[in-house]
């Protein structure tokens, strides 16, 4: 039997019944089925299905030292209505933001359906005290943000104590009441395909809603086999446990093929009930035109200048 | 932009998530009515006088007639080889010898997707595979023993190897054009010629590959194609003035043919029959492991010699893991071999599918669980949908034979050596594969396992340089490889 990974006296992952089994992941072979998810051929109807899906899907982003109230404004209406010229493209799932630009966003995607996703917890790094990361995502709870993305202590996880990533998202969890927790694990520096398994299920155990791959600030960002990896936990703990969890890819997908291969792998891994912006999303910024583009392209079938389409 | 309105209703967005059709088209490839023999570099009339056509297994049209050659074309084909042999291929300066050999697979990577379409519509397998498996592999295995032609006393130090003079190569109709280079590749590097007898039901790439064989300058009688059923077969073995048999295909042919060479100095390799065991142990990455039974069973339809189709699962995560496999068979997508989406193909032939459809039949009367995930066949051709037998008993004959289909038959077991023990209860001994995340139990399996090839953590994976043979009725020799070359040469 695998053995789960060593815990601190007294500790125990709480979900009942416990996962009894955490669990490999061969980095050859996940790599394979990635590779073949990835060449499954997508055309007419069905890509047209999936490029407006992803639409739906996407979090619109930007996370910026930079960012203004007017950046904001005109992100949240790109997120309300993407393409001016095309009435029946949906909203995207929602824009996020730093705290400080939460009233402001708040403000544009009112009465929308577009919701206000705020990263939190000493984003990107996670690394200041506790009490100090539960209290900013309390206070951006209060500030009335929908969705909480978080970022798990990688100090912590990769030093062995997992008790604290455990403990820490389990405090958020509580301190944001009602508003949807997204876990950020940056697969990026968690360096094997194990610990973002292993990551994923410390942060389900936590009370995550969602687990997101990245921030967006360290390459690499989302790939198709971290992806993978993840979704495949994620219908471990459904098949055990009736639970349903989301899953966030973020950061390094600006093409719209490489969303429609993401919604493949979900689609072949979890099947079609995940299938929807309540369990799965994009983290992106400049993937949206470029599935503006695709789908006028399906619907014209011809590729069009990058210029008819606003940038945000 | 009011071309947009003009054209929203033509495409409503569907609610689900149905992939649309994504057939490769059959545009590359052109085929004759009828095909002679390729002997001498020509193709000839058969002196047999018998056509008979090549029908595609997934929609059962007839795609071309090809000729059945009976003795006299075989000696034609025979005496061709042997003339080319004498006057010059045998003694050509071994680097020229190399420059064919690395053109014909310089010409396979140009004509791939040719080769793979064809390949597709004459053997019934998925495009995905023949694209990305069957052609690529088949070039790579030129390309290898290209390498060798020109540095043969460095393959063998110390020993001086001579060509053995005219090979007769039977290849089998699961991988044609992948099973046609691991036997010609190896021949022409050794300075040996060829005659070939593609399987009955899959000649066209072999025909094709006159073709390359005529582009790439090859000399005529180097290589000769002789298509036909088992009597041209038995014809090209019995024949007196070969001098090397080299033969894939099943354990009972095989065996006909070695008693037909006993007493003789032709020298035989036979590459037959298997029942490999996949073995799944309790530490294995579990999602990883079913998709290596996957692709260790339903590759190809199941038509693979060293197709895990026995699998051993601990018995400590044996409902996970047929959990797992059952709702992973259900994303296997039947249907169109052209279609890039389709993982499993037609099944070979009508005699193919009578003889799973009969073993299947006994599995279910011996006892044994059988699930299928639901599918729609297309009706014409001849289809079999993915199958997996639980509750299965070593003494079944679902667990002895080999079904040749996409057939699997799980049985568990309990420690490391019961694992052993069960792997190698079989008359066969071609592959294994070992699921652990344990790098010393790998090792220890390996050692125990009688099989020729045992793949860790993976399945069906091949490679030019690896050989790849059977221990006990999979036969003897080896293919692929420094091994794969010696089978050519005989040392003075």
């Amino acid at each position: 039997m695998a053995q789960a990974p060593a815990l601190p006296h007294g500790f125990e992952l709480p979900l009942l019944p416990r996962l009894p089994r955490i669990g490999s992941v061969d980095q050859v072979a996940i790599e394979e089925r990635a590779a073949t998810l990835a060449k499954r051929s997508i055309k007419r109807e069905s890509k047209l299905f999936a490029l407006e899906l992803a639409v739906r899907m996407t979090d619109l982003t930007t996370l910026e030292g930079s960012d203004t109230p007017g950046k904001v404004a005109a992100l949240a209406s790109k997120a309300i209505r993407p393409d001016p010229v095309d009435p029946t493209i949906p909203s995207v799932a929602a824009v996020c933001v730093y705290p400080n630009l939460v009233p402001h966003a708040l403000e544009r995607v009112e009465g929308t359906g577009v919701k206000v996703a705020s990263v939190a917890t000493a984003f990107p790094s996670g690394q200041s005290p506790t009490d100090i990361k539960v209290e900013e995502a309390r206070r951006v709870a209060e500030l009335g943000a929908h969705e909480i993305d978080m970022v798990i202590d990688r100090g912590a996880f990769l030093s062995g104590n997992y008790a604290k990533v455990y403990d820490e998202v389990r405090q958020v969890k509580e301190a944001i009441g009602d508003s949807h927790l997204k876990v950020i694990l940056e697969t990026g520096e968690l360096g094997t395909y194990d610990n973002v398994r292993r990551a994923s299920l410390l942060a389900i155990a936590g009370g995550a809603d969602f687990v997101k791959t990245s921030t967006g600030k360290i390459n690499p960002a989302a790939t198709l086999p971290v992806t993978l990896v993840m979704l495949e936990a994620v219908r471990d703990v459904f098949e055990e446990t009736g639970k349903r969890i989301g899953v966030k890819p973020a950061g390094g997908i600006r093409r719209a093929k490489q969303a429609v291969q993401h919604l493949v792998a979900v689609n072949e891994t979890l099947g079609p009930e995940w299938l929807t912006p309540d369990l799965f999303r994009f983290g992106a910024s400049s993937l949206l035109n470029d599935l503006l583009l695709q789908i006028r392209k399906e619907k014209t079938g011809r590729y069009q200048s990058p210029d008819y389409f606003t940038l945000d | 932009m009011t071309e947009i309105d003009k054209k929203q209703d033509r495409s409503p967005v569907p609610s689900v998530f149905e992939y649309s059709p994504a057939p490769e088209s059959r545009d590359v490839v052109t085929l004759e009515d009828r095909y002679g023999l390729f002997i001498g570099g020509e193709f000839v009339e058969p002196r047999s006088g018998e056509f008979h056509p090549s029908v595609s297994p997934s929609s059962e049209e007839e795609l071309a007639e090809v000729s059945y050659g009976g003795a006299e074309d075989v000696d034609a084909a025979v005496g061709a080889a042997r003339t080319a042999f004498e006057n010059g291929w045998s003694s050509w300066p071994a680097g020229e010898r190399a420059k064919i050999i690395y053109r014909i697979a310089r010409i396979l990577q140009e004509r791939a997707r040719e080769f793979a379409v064809l390949e597709s519509l004459d053997g019934g397998k998925p495009i995905r595979e023949s694209r990305d498996v069957d052609l690529p592999l088949a070039a790579a295995h030129f390309f290898y023993y290209a390498g060798w032609a020109d540095k043969l006393e460095y393959a063998f130090p110390n020993r001086t190897p001579r060509p053995l003079g005219v090979a007769a190569q039977i290849i089998p109709w699961n991988f044609p054009m992948l099973m046609l280079a691991w036997k010609v590749a190896p021949a022409l590097a050794a300075g040996n010629t060829v005659v070939l007898k593609p399987a009955e039901t899959t000649p066209l790439t072999a025909l094709l590959f006159a073709d390359v064989l005529r582009q790439a300058e090859v000399p005529p009688g180097v290589v000769n194609i002789v298509t036909g059923d088992g009597r041209a077969g038995s014809e090209l073995v019995k024949h007196p003035d070969v001098d090397k048999v080299a033969f894939t295909g099943s354990t009972e042919v095989g065996k006909e043919i070695q008693r037909a060479v006993a007493g003789t100095t032709k020298k035989l390799t036979l590459e037959l029959g298997g029942k490999a065991a996949n073995v799944i142990f309790d530490d294995a990455p579990l999602d990883q492991a079913v998709e290596g039974i996957v692709n260790g069973i339903y590759f190809n339809q199941g038509h693979v010699c060293c197709a895990g189709s026995r699998l051993l699962v601990q018995e400590s995560i044996y409902e996970q893991t047929i959990q797992k496999l059952k709702r992973r068979m259900s994303n296997l997508r039947v249907g169109d071999p052209l279609d890039k989406n389709t993982d499993i193909g037609a099944i070979n032939s009508k005699a193919q599918l009578e003889r799973i459809q009969e073993l299947v039949r006994s599995g279910e009367e011996e006892g044994a669980d059988v699930f299928q995930p639901e599918c729609r066949l297309p009706e014409k051709g001849w289809w079999f949908a993915p199958t997996v037998f639980t509750s299965v008993a070593q003494s079944y004959r679902i667990a002895q034979e080999e079904i040749f289909g996409p057939v699997l038959s799980v049985l568990t077991f309990r420690t490391p050596d019961e694992a052993i023990e069960k792997a190698n209860n079989t008359p066969y001994g071609l592959a294994a594969g070992v699921w652990t995340e344990k790098g010393s139990r790998i090792l220890w399996m390996a050692q125990r396992l009688r099989a020729g090839v045992v793949w860790a953590n993976t399945y069906n994976r091949f490679d030019p340089t690896s050989p790849f043979g059977g221990y006990k009725e999979s036969g003897f020799g080896r293919e692929g490889g420094l091994h794969g070359l010696e089978a050519y040469v005989r040392f003075e």
